[in-house]
């Protein structure tokens, strides 16, 4: 029994060093979203509001001053045209000419676009950063969120099985 | 060419640490004198290599050679040239190298200091310190090179993050390395002791000095560390409970518990294999904070590195020095005898309380600090733990120690007398009461616990010295004749208990009686604050070595005098493209005043922010008193790491 | 290297999708008129985390989405809202993580019921260690 007891702090670390292993994978700037299972928040901005959404759909976040969002744009377009999906945007915290310049350069694939230039819909939405990028199902429920840009894999692996559910 | 021969000479410390992490060992347990003697030569060995590696990065720095790649990330050759040194350490790849030289400092000055050792544990002591030492400059080496060259070169670096070019922050790090690794060398004693599997009063009198040190280093390094977060941050904070913070304060607690086990242990031979486990702990968290900056496991520490291939190594380095002192433990430990028994009331008994309670301290902060991480890891969900919870938690844990601290020291070896202890500590009671009172006259109950618990430790540590001088009840020449016999090692003590008691009264005060104003003002407006008026004059552009800034000018008028003028400011550093804010502080040593601004706005006008923190400055003082208390013990005659010849014979009979 | 600040600033450099932070914090002319509302809005500021600096409130926050979420809370007490329903605002759209203290529910009830578990067995190991001895 005495003996015992000298074997709790191993027994402790061990414990501890196995879930400090198990930590290493994990990215700690990765905020899960409690939105996942919730019909879409309610919002309104310029172009685009909560009763215009219909899904199954994806809603992207992004913004003309977002480097990573022109990286993300040709995955987009290619969803939208390829895939036949429909995609909504919402220009986070841009001036609509700067957004409209963006899309004219790089090519529309949203359905339609919300301008929202205060910040205030992204509040709503629990946005952290540009871009990020929401599927919704048929009903209107957010199934899935992605946070900064989106990549073939993710696509393949998340966020079509995602949207197909 | 300097950064091939930095890494020549790291490689070659390398060889010298695996030597001395095997042959002395095999020495001591064959009894060849050749190979444990061997163990102090390799030890200044690797140090004088490391310093050499050490000595090369830096003139890659100071020269801004541009083809290493550490040089390119981290500084600029239009940076001061105190920040392209201290941008040495500014970084991973330097500030483990800065560890592993003071580690093999430390492997220098015990085989410098030990030869009152027992020759085989001197010689495992050695081993062992090569053993961590190997790891991490395996570590360096393998997964962070700080000599890697990038071709072809560019014309000039990125700069240094400007929060960093700071002179408080430059000597933070290797005041805070020097606690760290100081506590490799309790963790090697405590191994060697293990292995020989002997613990005795000796081996405690070895362990306190290097804890002293060690601990004196890490308080100096916190301090400094919170002292840079109060004035460069700009909110007049001073502790955050960042993961960070805590991966400084989880040793820290540690190494306190250990300084006060060690001496139950070296005195009264009472809670040996406890300290022996302390000392483990100790070093451990020291390296559990490494892990916890460099892994990026969690999100405050993206400062370093975010590589998971070095996680996975101090990982393995963790799991081998930890786990294997541990399993040794495990083993070793039940054999060692009980010491003298003592009653629960008696001075071994407050140390015992303490170290309870420091123990329970540190496992809620190594709780709150990985949490986030344990739930991550589980996938149930993310939460914070901020300083509410550690508030909420730690404070009432570590509560009853502050209550011990002031009767600890006035009670006898084995049975002590408690009424007679507080008896003795009226004064320390009254002044108790009346500091508590004082508190709760402004309505504060906070307050009044917290400073009424200053009073009580601050006090207690005065009325200990009186008794021991017997002040006041003996002439002036017994006063002076005591006071020279006193051992250091109790001034040591005393003064560093002083100590906590002015940091616990600063935190108090700081935290219960802040005033802050935060309101925009144009040029002329005037703002009071804790009866002082505050002019604002208006900005001004200033151009610095390497930054624009715009400067505030803040009268501050007492009675319609001006007392002084507070001159914050914005500053914009181009090459990194960052902006700081810098604080203007006028303290009294009883306050701080303390102004920092934020942006213009056209209409409203400037945002000032204002505040008065009563008794701030005393955080760090109380600091310094603290870490002077355990160099005023380490120059004690009983710890001195050197003793003569016939004393050694002594302490091995 | 300590603190948040000095994170935050070098978080907001890794993640080159936020926009640069203007590194000041609460602002005059974002808090309210009234200072009985201001006072709450501040108490709870301090205790919403910034999600994109991680470890700072947006009370001290200078990072774009503190000052939104600022604005938003301050919006929400004056529309009404009590603390608790300002608080269940931001949660409902950043999860648990923003609240600096975390609420009690099971997945941590550990967290808050360790520490006084590890006070019970310090307590017990110091009572284990006089009654061998006797």
């Amino acid at each position: 029994m005495r003996r015992l007891l000298f074997l709790v702090p191993l027994a402790v670390f061990a414990v501890l060093a196995a879930w400090l292993y198990l930590g290493l994978g994990g990215d700690p700037s990765r905020i899960p979203s409690p939105l996942v299972g919730q019909t879409v928040p309610t919002f309104a901005v310029d172009g685009l509001a909560t009763a215009d959404l219909e899904g199954p759909a994806l809603v992207n976040i992004f913004a003309s001053w977002c480097v990573p969002c022109r990286a993300e744009h040709p995955l987009l377009t290619h969803l939208a045209a390829e895939e036949s999906i429909v995609i909504y945007g919402i220009a986070y915290k841009d001036k609509p000419e700067a957004a409209r310049a963006f899309l004219a350069e790089l090519g529309n694939p949203y359905r339609k676009v919300g301008f929202d230039e205060d910040g205030q819909a992204g509040i709503e939405w629990g946005v952290t950063g540009v871009p990020e990028t929401f599927a919704l199902d048929a009903r209107g429920v957010v199934v899935f969120k992605h946070t900064g840009p989106l990549t073939p894999e993710t696509i393949r692996h998340d966020l079509l099985p995602a949207l197909a559910r | 060419m300097t950064a091939e021969l930095g890494h020549f000479a790291l490689t070659l410390a390398l060889g010298l640490a695996l030597l001395q992490a095997t042959l002395p060992l095999y020495g001591a347990s064959r009894g060849q004198t050749a190979l444990m003697e061997l163990a102090r030569h390799t030890a200044f060995g690797q140090f004088v290599f490391t310093a050499i590696a050490f000595a090369a990065l830096t003139r890659t720095y100071l020269v801004s050679d541009f083809s290493v790649a550490v040089v390119v990330q981290n500084s600029h050759s239009l940076k001061p040239l105190l920040y392209r040194l201290t941008g040495v350490w500014g970084n991973h790849e330097g500030s483990l190298l800065l560890w592993i030289l003071i580690l093999t400092l430390f492997g220098a000055m015990v085989s410098l200091f030990g030869s009152s050792l027992r020759e085989t544990f001197r010689a495992r002591v050695l081993a062992v310190q090569a053993m961590v030492g190997a790891g991490f400059l395996a570590f360096t080496l393998l997964t962070s090179n700080p000599f890697q060259r990038v071709w072809p070169p560019p014309l000039d670096g990125a700069g240094l993050n400007p929060l960093l070019q700071d002179p408080g922050l430059a000597f933070h790090p290797p005041l805070l390395y020097f606690g760290y690794v100081g506590l490799s060398v309790a963790f090697s004693f405590a191994v060697a002791a293990l292995l020989e599997g002997r613990v005795d009063r000796a081996w405690a009198r070895w362990v306190r000095p290097w804890t002293l040190a060690a601990w004196a280093g890490l308080t100096a390094g916190i301090a400094l560390g919170s002292w840079w977060a109060y004035y460069e941050l700009g909110w007049g904070g001073f502790w955050f409970w960042d993961p960070v913070e805590n991966a400084s304060f989880m040793p820290w607690l540690a190494a306190t518990a250990l300084l006060h086990s060690a001496i139950a242990a070296e005195r009264r031979e009472a809670l040996r294999s406890w300290t022996v486990l302390l000392a483990i702990i100790a070093f451990s968290l020291s390296l559990l904070g490494a892990f916890l900056v460099r892994s990026g496991v969690l999100t405050s520490v993206h400062a370093f590195a975010t590589d998971p291939e070095r996680g996975i190594f101090i990982l393995l380095l963790l799991g081998i020095a930890t786990g294997g002192a541990l399993a040794l433990y495990a083993w070793r430990a039940p054999a060692f005898a009980a010491g003298s028994p003592f009653r629960p009331v008696s001075r071994e008994g407050a140390l015992l309380l303490n170290n309870l309670v420091l123990a329970t301290a540190c496992a809620t902060v190594l709780l709150g600090t990985l949490y986030p991480l344990f739930l991550d890891a589980l996938d149930a969900g993310k939460v914070s733990v901020g300083p509410p919870y550690f508030t909420a938690t730690f404070v009432p844990l570590i509560a009853p120690a502050l209550v011990a601290m002031a009767i600890g020291p006035m009670l006898a070896w084995k049975r002590g007398d408690l009424a007679g202890a507080l008896g003795r500590l009226w004064a320390a009671a009254l002044g108790a009461a009346l500091a508590a009172g004082a508190a709760l006259a402004y309505g504060e109950t906070l307050a009044a616990l917290g400073l009424g618990a200053a009073a009580w430790i601050g006090l207690g540590a005065l009325v200990e010295w009186a008794e021991r001088l017997r002040l006041g009840r003996a002439p002036a020449i017994e006063v002076w004749r005591r006071a020279r016999g006193v051992p250091r090692a109790a001034w040591g003590a005393g003064l560093a208990h002083l100590g906590v008691a002015i940091v616990v009264a600063g935190i108090t005060a700081s935290q219960c009686f802040q005033s802050e104003l935060i309101l925009a003002m144009k040029p002329g407006d005037s703002a009071q604050i804790a009866g002082y008026t505050i002019r604002y004059d208006g900005t001004a552009q200033v151009e610095g070595a390497n930054y624009h800034a715009d400067r505030a000018t803040l009268a501050v008028l007492r009675d319609d005098t001006p007392v002084a003028i507070l001159t914050p400011e914005r500053r914009f550093y181009p090459v990194e493209s960052q902006h700081t804010t810098e604080a203007a502080i006028r303290t009294t040593f009883l306050a701080d005043l303390y102004a920092v601004i934020g942006e213009d706005d056209p209409e409203a006008g400037r945002t000032v922010r204002l505040y008065h923190n009563p008794l701030v400055p005393w955080i760090w003082i109380g600091a310094i008193v603290m870490a002077l208390g355990a160099l005023a013990s380490l120059t004690d005659r009983r710890l001195r790491l050197t003793m003569p010849v016939r004393r050694r014979q002594a302490a091995e009979a | 290297m300590s603190t948040m600040k000095l994170s935050a600033a070098i978080l907001a450099l890794t993640l080159a999708f936020l926009p640069m932070p203007a590194m000041t914090a609460l602002d005059a002319t974002e808090m309210l008129a009234d200072p009985a509302l201001e006072a709450r809005a501040r108490a709870l500021a301090k205790d919403v985390r910034c999600v994109v600096c991680q470890n700072q409130s947006i009370d001290d926050s200078g990072a774009d989405l503190a000052r939104d979420l600022r604005r938003s809370l301050r919006a929400r007490l004056l529309a009404g809202d009590s603390d608790e329903e300002a608080l269940a605002y931001l949660t409902q759209r950043y999860g648990d993580y923003v609240l600096m203290d975390p609420p009690l529910k099971p997945a941590t009830w550990i967290l808050w019921f360790a520490p006084a578990g590890f006070a019970a067995i310090a307590l017990l190991l110091g009572l284990r260690y006089f009654r061998r001895r006797e």
